[in-house]
């Protein structure tokens, strides 16, 4: 019997073997719609730099894919990646983290890196609490949901990651659950081909600590709640927010073109002499 | 001209490719002047969110393949710790001008003291060593800025200029080399191979740098890694390896990189400082020489590797080290531990912290220990 191989595996590094998700985990759905994205677009991996920061889902560059890869400290893989790619602005520049690595301990990077517009894919994975350190509350987990530091429920607000870049600039914000595979991986493709800050948030099911914790169970019920809950942006907009409680809004949020960081320091550069 | 200035030259003379910065008093000259001089140069620079994003940013760029820089006060070096250290565990060259200020906490941004000679070395959690160097001068803040990028490309480390406000503000005579004269050195670079063939970290004669946009398809971490540059979370050798490569990569080295100026043969009395005292101490021990006093001059040009066998030297040939410190005596312990066991040792700060030592006030202190 001849031994077949993914078709994506080429974009793997050979010597690793197994990843580290948990069994029933969304980074699987999302490295799918990343390498699908890059093999639809025609590119290789010597085009990316990729780059990481702590958390399940910054293991989802490294070291899995057979690219030049930065695994960095908690928070930070967005400055690193902006110096990347100001030192190779011809590469294509992707983060992949988590939503407690970009939006709590790193979310002054986020914001500031949408607001200079850097040329840069950020695929932010947000599974809705810290995962790797077995489940305690993020910035994403729901109201009153009992988690492991919040034993006697949430009581705090979650965040809107997505609201939270096009407000502060990014030119292409995109939100998709696992349960949309090629919704994401079409949204991926527009943001690698975005010239300007990009995000994907990626809604994700940890079954292991949020299915555990919010009694969600399992990766199937998991995503068909995404299913059930799971609202287009076109037609939430015409819905009463009361209507939206409990509802994931997902789709475009933002797609425009405005003045990039990496093209106008070139420029600048052009302008004071120091580049041809 | 102006300590700051000089140092801002000295990043242009030595081929910086990227700048990162936050501002902050009394290093903002240095930023300042390279956002103006840097782009013509052909640089880039980025004013980032805070001095996290600034130590990250200057790291990236060196892993693009530039040679990378940033500039900052106590503070900005406190919030990098952090950062320092995946630079110190990546081997990523890097130089951070470190203008100090009075500490702690935000304390008093325009008067210099050297306040973070110890957590320039040791703050960052963890074992590791990094270079550290001390000007005394405006010239030297040229000077020691090239040679920390020379140093950082040979070793692929940190490097650290720790200027004290006073000399970043200082307005002196600086002499700028014509360019054919400056040495600099270039990191050396991976050509090709297969990721899992090529050793390039964690050697002890310094490995070359796989950086990327080359299609290397290098793996950086700055978890436990092996000399392939993999992750291993569970091999006590590579853990072991891991830590102690990068350490001995410098200490191994350190006769190379290791500078002093020593002034005193036949001394009965060494005094022993770095940075800005220097200058003062030379002076009160010309003073006391004069009077006939038996007082000769250690000056450590380099901070971190600690010169210990330079500083053993003195000891073992004199009387009496006093240290002078422009703080309360931050590298007096590592001297009086290569020192004790051959001479007495005292510790004399500014006669006022956040003053620069006086002449006469060290010359008093002179007298009393060799009456």
């Amino acid at each position: 019997m001849s031994e077949k191989t993914h078709p994506l595996r080429k974009y793997m590094r050979p010597q690793v073997k197994k990843t580290t998700f948990c069994p029933g985990c969304g980074a699987g759905i999302i490295t799918q719609a990343l390498l699908r994205a890059i093999d639809e677009l025609g590119l290789t991996m010597d085009d990316f730099v990729f780059v990481s920061g702590i958390g399940c889902s910054a293991w989802i560059p490294s070291p899995l894919l057979n690219a030049d890869t930065l695994h960095t400290t908690h928070g930070r893989p967005i400055a690193y990646a902006s110096g990347v790619k100001m030192g190779l602005p011809d590469k294509h520049v992707v983060v992949v983290s988590g939503d407690g690595d970009l939006s709590a301990i790193g979310g002054n990077h986020l914001i500031h890196a949408a607001r200079r517009n850097i040329d840069m894919t950020v695929i932010l994975v947000n599974n809705g609490i810290y995962g790797m350190t077995g489940g305690q509350t993020a910035p994403t987990t729901p109201y009153g949901l009992t988690t492991i530091t919040s034993p006697y429920g949430n009581a705090e607000q979650e965040f809107d990651i997505s609201a939270l870049v096009v407000a502060a600039g990014g030119s292409y914000v995109a939100r998709w659950t696992t349960y949309h595979p090629r919704q994401m991986t079409k949204s991926i493709k527009k943001a690698i081909q975005k010239k300007g800050f990009a995000m994907i948030e990626a809604i994700t099911q940890c079954p292991m600590q949020f299915g555990r914790v919010s009694k969600q169970g399992s990766a199937v019920n998991m995503l068909k709640n995404y299913k059930q809950n799971g609202i287009r942006i076109e037609k939430a907009a015409k819905m009463d927010p009361s209507e939206l409680q409990g509802k994931i809004v997902e789709g475009v949020f933002v797609d425009c073109d405005k003045p990039e960081l990496i093209s106008s320091v070139a420029a600048l550069q052009r302008r004071t002499g120091g580049k041809e | 001209m102006m300590g700051n200035q000089a140092c801002a030259e000295g990043v242009i003379a030595a081929g910086c490719g990227f700048a990162a910065g936050y501002p902050i008093t009394p290093a903002s000259e240095v930023f300042n002047a390279l956002a103006k001089q840097l782009p013509k140069a052909g640089g880039t620079l980025l004013q980032t969110e805070d001095e996290i994003s600034a130590v990250c940013t200057a790291v990236g760029a060196s892993w693009a393949g530039l040679k990378s820089f940033t500039v900052t006060s106590g503070p900005g070096i406190s919030l990098m710790q952090e950062n320092i250290g995946l630079a110190v565990a990546t081997e990523t060259p890097l130089v951070i001008v470190d203008v100090q200020r009075l500490g702690p906490s935000t304390g008093v941004p325009s008067i210099g003291m050297a306040g973070d000679m110890v957590q320039v070395a040791r703050g960052s959690h963890g074992d590791y060593q990094i270079i550290a160097l001390c000007p005394e001068s405006p010239q030297e803040m040229f000077d020691m800025t090239v040679q920390a990028f020379n140093l950082a490309e040979e070793y692929r480390v940190p490097v650290f200029v720790m200027a004290e406000g006073f000399v970043g503000h200082m307005r002196e005579r600086v002499v700028i080399p014509d360019e054919s004269e400056i040495r600099l050195v270039y990191r050396k670079i991976t050509q090709g191979g297969e990721p899992l063939t090529r050793r390039d970290f964690l050697d002890p004669e310094v490995a070359s740098m796989p950086v990327f946009g080359r299609g290397l398809k290098t793996h950086v971490t700055s978890s436990c890694h092996d000399e392939y540059g993999m992750r291993n979370l569970s091999d006590p050798d590579v853990m072991h390896r891991y830590i102690m490569t990068p350490i001995q990569k410098i200490l191994s080295k350190r006769d190379r990189i290791v500078e002093i100026e020593a002034d005193y043969e036949g001394a009965k009395l060494v005094l022993i400082s770095y940075g800005v005292v220097s200058r003062a101490s030379r002076q009160a021990a010309a003073m006391a020489r004069a009077e006939g006093l038996k007082v000769g001059t250690l000056r450590l040009k380099t901070a971190w590797p600690f010169p210990d066998k330079e500083v053993r030297a003195a000891a073992e040939s004199a009387d009496f080290i006093l240290v002078l410190e422009n703080n309360t005596g931050q590298m007096y312990p590592y001297i009086k531990a290569e020192s004790a066991h051959a001479c007495k040792v005292g510790f004399l700060g500014p006669q006022v912290l956040g003053q620069i030592h006086d002449p006469q006030y060290i010359l008093a202190k002179i007298r009393e220990i060799m009456k």
